[in-house]
Protein backbone atom coordinates (compact mmCIF):
# COMPACT_ATOMS: atom_id res chain seq x y z
CA UNK A 1 0.00 0.00 0.00
CA UNK A 2 2.45 2.77 1.30
CA UNK A 3 4.79 1.97 -2.62
CA UNK A 4 1.10 2.51 -4.21
CA UNK A 5 0.75 5.84 -2.75
CA UNK A 6 4.24 7.02 -3.68
CA UNK A 7 3.49 6.34 -6.86
CA UNK A 8 0.58 7.89 -7.34
CA UNK A 9 0.26 11.23 -5.36
CA UNK A 10 -2.94 11.26 -4.15
CA UNK A 11 -2.89 14.68 -2.64
CA UNK A 12 -4.61 17.76 -3.89
CA UNK A 13 -1.38 20.14 -4.06
CA UNK A 14 -0.94 21.91 -6.83
CA UNK A 15 1.72 23.88 -8.48
CA UNK A 16 1.93 27.21 -10.34
CA UNK A 17 4.83 27.92 -11.98
CA UNK A 18 5.39 31.39 -13.16
CA UNK A 19 7.47 32.55 -15.55
CA UNK A 20 8.31 36.49 -16.61
CA UNK A 21 9.54 36.93 -19.75
CA UNK A 22 11.07 39.79 -22.01
CA UNK A 23 12.82 38.27 -25.27
CA UNK A 24 12.95 34.97 -24.58
CA UNK A 25 11.37 32.74 -27.57
CA UNK A 26 14.69 30.83 -28.06
CA UNK A 27 14.30 30.04 -24.18
CA UNK A 28 10.49 29.78 -23.16
CA UNK A 29 9.77 26.30 -25.50
CA UNK A 30 12.79 24.76 -24.01
CA UNK A 31 11.89 25.56 -20.18
CA UNK A 32 7.94 24.75 -20.98
CA UNK A 33 9.16 21.34 -22.04
CA UNK A 34 11.46 20.52 -19.51
CA UNK A 35 8.53 21.54 -16.80
CA UNK A 36 6.27 19.53 -18.57
CA UNK A 37 8.75 16.77 -18.49
CA UNK A 38 9.45 16.72 -15.32
CA UNK A 39 6.13 17.44 -13.62
CA UNK A 40 4.83 14.63 -16.01
CA UNK A 41 7.28 12.46 -13.90
CA UNK A 42 6.43 13.37 -10.72
CA UNK A 43 3.05 13.18 -11.38
CA UNK A 44 2.24 16.78 -8.79
CA UNK A 45 -0.36 19.01 -10.38
CA UNK A 46 0.86 22.05 -11.79
CA UNK A 47 0.22 25.05 -14.57
CA UNK A 48 2.89 27.30 -15.92
CA UNK A 49 2.11 31.48 -16.32
CA UNK A 50 4.00 33.20 -18.61
CA UNK A 51 3.49 36.26 -17.95
CA UNK A 52 5.61 38.56 -21.06
CA UNK A 53 6.71 42.31 -20.68
CA UNK A 54 5.42 43.28 -24.03
CA UNK A 55 8.62 41.71 -25.76
CA UNK A 56 9.24 42.73 -29.05
CA UNK A 57 10.93 39.17 -30.42
CA UNK A 58 7.34 37.44 -30.86
CA UNK A 59 7.77 35.65 -27.38
CA UNK A 60 4.03 35.66 -27.66
CA UNK A 61 3.19 33.93 -30.28
CA UNK A 62 5.84 31.38 -29.15
CA UNK A 63 3.36 31.03 -26.20
CA UNK A 64 0.59 30.63 -27.77
CA UNK A 65 1.95 28.04 -29.38
CA UNK A 66 3.15 25.79 -26.94
CA UNK A 67 -0.61 26.37 -25.17
CA UNK A 68 -1.37 24.92 -28.60
CA UNK A 69 0.67 22.35 -28.22
CA UNK A 70 0.34 21.64 -24.13
CA UNK A 71 -3.24 22.85 -23.64
CA UNK A 72 -4.69 24.35 -20.47
CA UNK A 73 -2.31 23.48 -18.66
CA UNK A 74 -0.21 26.70 -20.00
CA UNK A 75 -1.44 30.13 -19.27
CA UNK A 76 -0.35 33.07 -21.03
CA UNK A 77 -0.76 36.79 -19.27
CA UNK A 78 0.71 39.67 -21.00
CA UNK A 79 1.89 42.99 -18.61
CA UNK A 80 3.10 46.41 -20.46
CA UNK A 81 5.17 47.86 -17.37
CA UNK A 82 7.39 50.35 -17.49
CA UNK A 83 7.90 50.17 -14.16
CA UNK A 84 10.53 47.06 -14.03
CA UNK A 85 8.85 45.64 -10.71
CA UNK A 86 9.76 41.77 -10.88
CA UNK A 87 6.68 41.91 -7.79
CA UNK A 88 4.33 43.43 -10.42
CA UNK A 89 4.76 40.40 -13.22
CA UNK A 90 4.21 38.13 -10.20
CA UNK A 91 1.16 40.13 -9.07
CA UNK A 92 -0.18 39.84 -12.36
CA UNK A 93 0.80 35.67 -12.78
CA UNK A 94 -0.76 34.94 -9.12
CA UNK A 95 -4.16 37.05 -10.46
CA UNK A 96 -4.12 33.69 -12.59
CA UNK A 97 -2.90 30.81 -10.46
CA UNK A 98 -5.18 27.61 -9.10
CA UNK A 99 -2.09 26.35 -7.75
CA UNK A 100 -1.78 26.76 -3.75
CA UNK A 101 1.69 27.10 -4.33
CA UNK A 102 3.51 29.59 -6.69
CA UNK A 103 7.10 28.63 -7.86
CA UNK A 104 9.16 31.40 -9.34
CA UNK A 105 11.99 30.95 -11.51
CA UNK A 106 13.82 32.68 -14.33
CA UNK A 107 12.94 31.50 -17.78
CA UNK A 108 16.16 31.76 -19.57
CA UNK A 109 17.03 28.02 -18.58
CA UNK A 110 19.31 29.03 -15.69
CA UNK A 111 17.09 27.34 -13.28
CA UNK A 112 16.61 23.74 -13.98
CA UNK A 113 13.23 21.95 -13.32
CA UNK A 114 14.85 18.85 -12.40
CA UNK A 115 15.18 20.53 -8.79
CA UNK A 116 11.09 21.65 -8.14
CA UNK A 117 10.54 18.02 -7.25
CA UNK A 118 13.14 17.80 -4.38
CA UNK A 119 11.88 21.38 -3.40
CA UNK A 120 8.26 20.08 -3.50
CA UNK A 121 9.65 17.43 -0.94
CA UNK A 122 11.64 19.38 1.12
CA UNK A 123 8.29 21.66 1.45
CA UNK A 124 6.21 18.66 2.52
CA UNK A 125 9.04 17.49 4.65
CA UNK A 126 8.46 20.41 7.11
CA UNK A 127 5.90 22.07 5.82
CA UNK A 128 7.74 25.21 5.19
CA UNK A 129 6.52 27.99 3.96
CA UNK A 130 9.13 28.65 1.48
CA UNK A 131 11.47 26.64 -0.06
CA UNK A 132 14.85 28.43 -1.60
CA UNK A 133 17.47 26.68 -4.16
CA UNK A 134 20.71 27.85 -2.69
CA UNK A 135 23.94 28.28 -5.04
CA UNK A 136 25.66 28.97 -2.44
CA UNK A 137 25.49 24.99 0.27
CA UNK A 138 25.92 21.39 -0.40
CA UNK A 139 26.30 20.14 -3.85
CA UNK A 140 24.71 23.80 -5.40
CA UNK A 141 27.11 25.30 -7.58
CA UNK A 142 27.30 27.30 -10.70
CA UNK A 143 27.84 26.91 -14.40
CA UNK A 144 29.69 29.63 -16.40
CA UNK A 145 31.29 32.06 -14.07
CA UNK A 146 34.45 33.75 -14.43
CA UNK A 147 36.67 34.11 -11.39
CA UNK A 148 35.71 38.19 -11.21
CA UNK A 149 32.04 36.86 -11.10
CA UNK A 150 32.41 34.16 -8.05
CA UNK A 151 34.31 36.71 -6.20
CA UNK A 152 31.59 39.22 -5.98
CA UNK A 153 29.20 36.75 -5.31
CA UNK A 154 30.67 35.16 -2.84
CA UNK A 155 31.80 38.48 -1.63
CA UNK A 156 28.27 40.21 -1.70
CA UNK A 157 27.05 37.24 -0.16
CA UNK A 158 29.35 37.58 2.96
CA UNK A 159 28.83 40.83 3.13
CA UNK A 160 25.31 40.46 3.35
CA UNK A 161 25.13 37.20 6.18
CA UNK A 162 27.61 39.40 8.61
CA UNK A 163 24.92 42.73 8.33
CA UNK A 164 21.70 40.62 7.99
CA UNK A 165 22.39 37.31 9.53
CA UNK A 166 18.99 36.01 7.60
CA UNK A 167 19.35 32.57 8.06
CA UNK A 168 19.93 31.50 4.44
CA UNK A 169 22.45 31.03 2.15
CA UNK A 170 21.10 32.18 -1.12
CA UNK A 171 19.88 35.40 -0.69
CA UNK A 172 20.02 36.89 -4.69
CA UNK A 173 18.77 33.29 -5.85
CA UNK A 174 15.25 33.46 -7.66
CA UNK A 175 14.31 30.01 -8.16
CA UNK A 176 11.82 29.44 -4.97
CA UNK A 177 8.89 27.96 -3.67
CA UNK A 178 5.96 29.40 -1.62
CA UNK A 179 2.83 29.16 -0.02
CA UNK A 180 0.39 31.42 -2.28
CA UNK A 181 -0.93 33.81 0.72
CA UNK A 182 2.94 33.87 1.63
CA UNK A 183 3.60 35.20 -1.61
CA UNK A 184 0.90 37.15 -1.32
CA UNK A 185 1.80 38.95 1.70
CA UNK A 186 5.48 39.43 0.68
CA UNK A 187 4.94 41.26 -2.53
CA UNK A 188 3.08 43.32 -0.92
CA UNK A 189 5.69 44.26 1.42
CA UNK A 190 8.70 44.44 -0.73
CA UNK A 191 9.16 47.29 -2.75
CA UNK A 192 12.82 46.63 -4.23
CA UNK A 193 14.24 45.82 -7.96
CA UNK A 194 16.67 43.26 -9.46
CA UNK A 195 18.49 41.62 -7.33
CA UNK A 196 17.45 42.98 -4.23
CA UNK A 197 14.03 42.45 -4.50
CA UNK A 198 14.65 38.68 -4.02
CA UNK A 199 16.90 39.15 -0.87
CA UNK A 200 14.18 41.82 0.41
CA UNK A 201 11.20 39.04 0.27
CA UNK A 202 13.74 36.30 1.76
CA UNK A 203 14.41 38.73 4.46
CA UNK A 204 11.19 39.95 4.77
CA UNK A 205 9.80 36.41 5.63
CA UNK A 206 12.49 35.50 8.29
CA UNK A 207 11.41 38.96 9.81
CA UNK A 208 7.68 37.69 9.46
CA UNK A 209 8.31 34.75 11.21
CA UNK A 210 8.47 32.21 8.00
CA UNK A 211 9.91 29.04 8.01
CA UNK A 212 12.98 28.69 5.11
CA UNK A 213 14.00 25.46 3.31
CA UNK A 214 16.62 25.06 1.20
CA UNK A 215 17.67 22.67 -1.84
CA UNK A 216 20.89 23.31 -3.52
CA UNK A 217 20.71 24.22 -7.11
CA UNK A 218 22.98 24.11 -9.87
CA UNK A 219 22.59 28.06 -11.68
CA UNK A 220 24.35 27.12 -15.28
CA UNK A 221 24.47 31.06 -16.59
CA UNK A 222 22.32 32.40 -19.75
CA UNK A 223 22.64 29.62 -22.36
CA UNK A 224 21.01 31.84 -25.19
CA UNK A 225 21.49 36.26 -24.43
CA UNK A 226 23.75 37.94 -22.61
CA UNK A 227 24.31 37.59 -18.61
CA UNK A 228 24.84 40.85 -16.93
CA UNK A 229 26.06 42.06 -13.48
CA UNK A 230 28.31 45.78 -14.12
CA UNK A 231 28.93 48.23 -12.10
CA UNK A 232 25.40 49.97 -11.71
CA UNK A 233 24.14 46.09 -10.28
CA UNK A 234 26.73 46.19 -7.53
CA UNK A 235 25.75 49.59 -7.01
CA UNK A 236 22.12 49.10 -6.76
CA UNK A 237 22.81 46.07 -4.74
CA UNK A 238 24.80 48.10 -2.10
CA UNK A 239 21.61 50.58 -1.77
CA UNK A 240 19.49 47.81 -1.56
CA UNK A 241 21.38 46.04 1.41
CA UNK A 242 22.01 49.24 3.30
CA UNK A 243 18.11 49.99 2.65
CA UNK A 244 17.53 46.24 4.49
CA UNK A 245 20.08 46.95 6.81
CA UNK A 246 18.54 49.95 8.07
CA UNK A 247 14.62 48.92 7.68
CA UNK A 248 14.65 45.57 9.02
CA UNK B 1 14.70 46.35 16.25
CA UNK B 2 16.60 46.63 13.24
CA UNK B 3 19.93 45.53 12.38
CA UNK B 4 21.12 48.61 12.48
CA UNK B 5 20.46 49.53 15.79
CA UNK B 6 21.48 46.28 16.73
CA UNK B 7 25.06 47.04 15.28
CA UNK B 8 25.02 50.03 16.92
CA UNK B 9 24.06 48.75 19.94
CA UNK B 10 26.97 46.09 20.41
CA UNK B 11 29.21 48.44 18.72
CA UNK B 12 28.77 50.97 21.64
CA UNK B 13 28.93 48.68 24.15
CA UNK B 14 32.17 47.44 22.97
CA UNK B 15 33.65 51.24 23.05
CA UNK B 16 31.75 51.79 26.05
CA UNK B 17 33.63 48.49 27.73
CA UNK B 18 37.44 49.41 26.13
CA UNK B 19 36.41 53.30 27.37
CA UNK B 20 36.50 52.32 31.03
CA UNK B 21 39.59 49.86 30.31
CA UNK B 22 41.53 51.88 28.36
CA UNK B 23 41.09 55.24 30.53
CA UNK B 24 40.37 53.98 33.67
CA UNK B 25 37.23 55.78 34.03
CA UNK B 26 35.80 53.44 37.05
CA UNK B 27 39.22 53.66 39.05
CA UNK B 28 39.57 50.05 39.02
CA UNK B 29 43.45 50.38 38.69
CA UNK B 30 43.94 47.92 36.21
CA UNK B 31 47.76 46.98 35.68
CA UNK B 32 50.09 48.84 33.29
CA UNK B 33 50.15 45.01 31.95
CA UNK B 34 46.36 44.76 31.09
CA UNK B 35 46.50 48.05 29.60
CA UNK B 36 49.02 47.49 26.93
CA UNK B 37 46.80 45.18 25.57
CA UNK B 38 43.33 46.29 26.29
CA UNK B 39 44.20 49.99 23.97
CA UNK B 40 45.05 49.22 20.98
CA UNK B 41 42.45 45.91 21.49
CA UNK B 42 39.59 47.47 18.29
CA UNK B 43 42.72 47.31 15.86
CA UNK B 44 43.11 43.86 16.89
CA UNK B 45 39.96 43.13 16.56
CA UNK B 46 39.14 44.82 13.37
CA UNK B 47 42.49 43.41 11.29
CA UNK B 48 41.59 40.15 13.00
CA UNK B 49 37.77 39.77 11.21
CA UNK B 50 38.67 41.46 7.83
CA UNK B 51 41.60 38.00 7.76
CA UNK B 52 39.19 35.96 8.77
CA UNK B 53 36.72 37.59 6.32
CA UNK B 54 39.30 37.22 3.31
CA UNK B 55 40.02 33.61 4.56
CA UNK B 56 36.46 32.55 3.94
CA UNK B 57 35.66 34.29 1.24
CA UNK B 58 39.07 33.15 -0.85
CA UNK B 59 38.04 29.66 0.21
CA UNK B 60 34.68 30.10 -1.05
CA UNK B 61 35.36 31.22 -4.14
CA UNK B 62 38.60 28.17 -4.55
CA UNK B 63 35.43 25.64 -3.31
CA UNK B 64 32.56 27.11 -5.68
CA UNK B 65 31.26 23.96 -7.51
CA UNK B 66 31.54 24.39 -11.21
CA UNK B 67 28.96 22.46 -12.69
CA UNK B 68 30.17 21.41 -15.67
CA UNK B 69 27.82 18.10 -15.52
CA UNK B 70 24.95 19.83 -15.28
CA UNK B 71 25.41 22.53 -18.17
CA UNK B 72 26.25 18.99 -20.03
CA UNK B 73 22.78 17.76 -19.43
CA UNK B 74 21.21 20.73 -19.91
CA UNK B 75 22.67 20.86 -23.56
CA UNK B 76 21.74 17.32 -24.10
CA UNK B 77 18.05 18.13 -22.82
CA UNK B 78 17.94 20.93 -25.49
CA UNK B 79 18.54 19.03 -27.91
CA UNK B 80 16.15 16.14 -26.87
CA UNK B 81 13.92 19.51 -26.55
CA UNK B 82 14.11 20.94 -29.89
CA UNK B 83 13.49 17.46 -31.93
CA UNK B 84 10.73 16.95 -29.88
CA UNK B 85 8.93 20.29 -29.75
CA UNK B 86 9.92 20.28 -33.78
CA UNK B 87 7.77 16.84 -34.06
CA UNK B 88 4.83 18.79 -32.01
CA UNK B 89 4.89 21.41 -35.10
CA UNK B 90 7.17 24.31 -33.26
CA UNK B 91 9.57 25.87 -35.20
CA UNK B 92 12.91 28.03 -33.99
Amino acid sequence: MASQKMKTPKDSDKYSVLLPTYNERENLPLIVWLLVKYFSESGNKYEIIIIDDGSPDGTQDIAEHLQKIYGSDIIMDTILSASLLLGTAYIHGMQHASGNFIIIMDADLSHHPKFIPQFIRKQKESGYDIVSGTRYSGIGGVYGWDLRRKLISRGANFITQVLLRPGTSDLTGSFRLYKKEVLQKLIEKCVSKGYVFQMEMIVRAKQLGYSVGEVPISFVDRVYGESKLGGNEIVSFLKGLMTLFATT
Amino acid sequence: MTKLMEWLLGLSLIGILWSIVTFDLLDLRISDQYLQVAWPLPIYLLVTFGCYSLAVVGYRVATFNDCEAAAKELQEQIQDAKRDLQKKGLHF
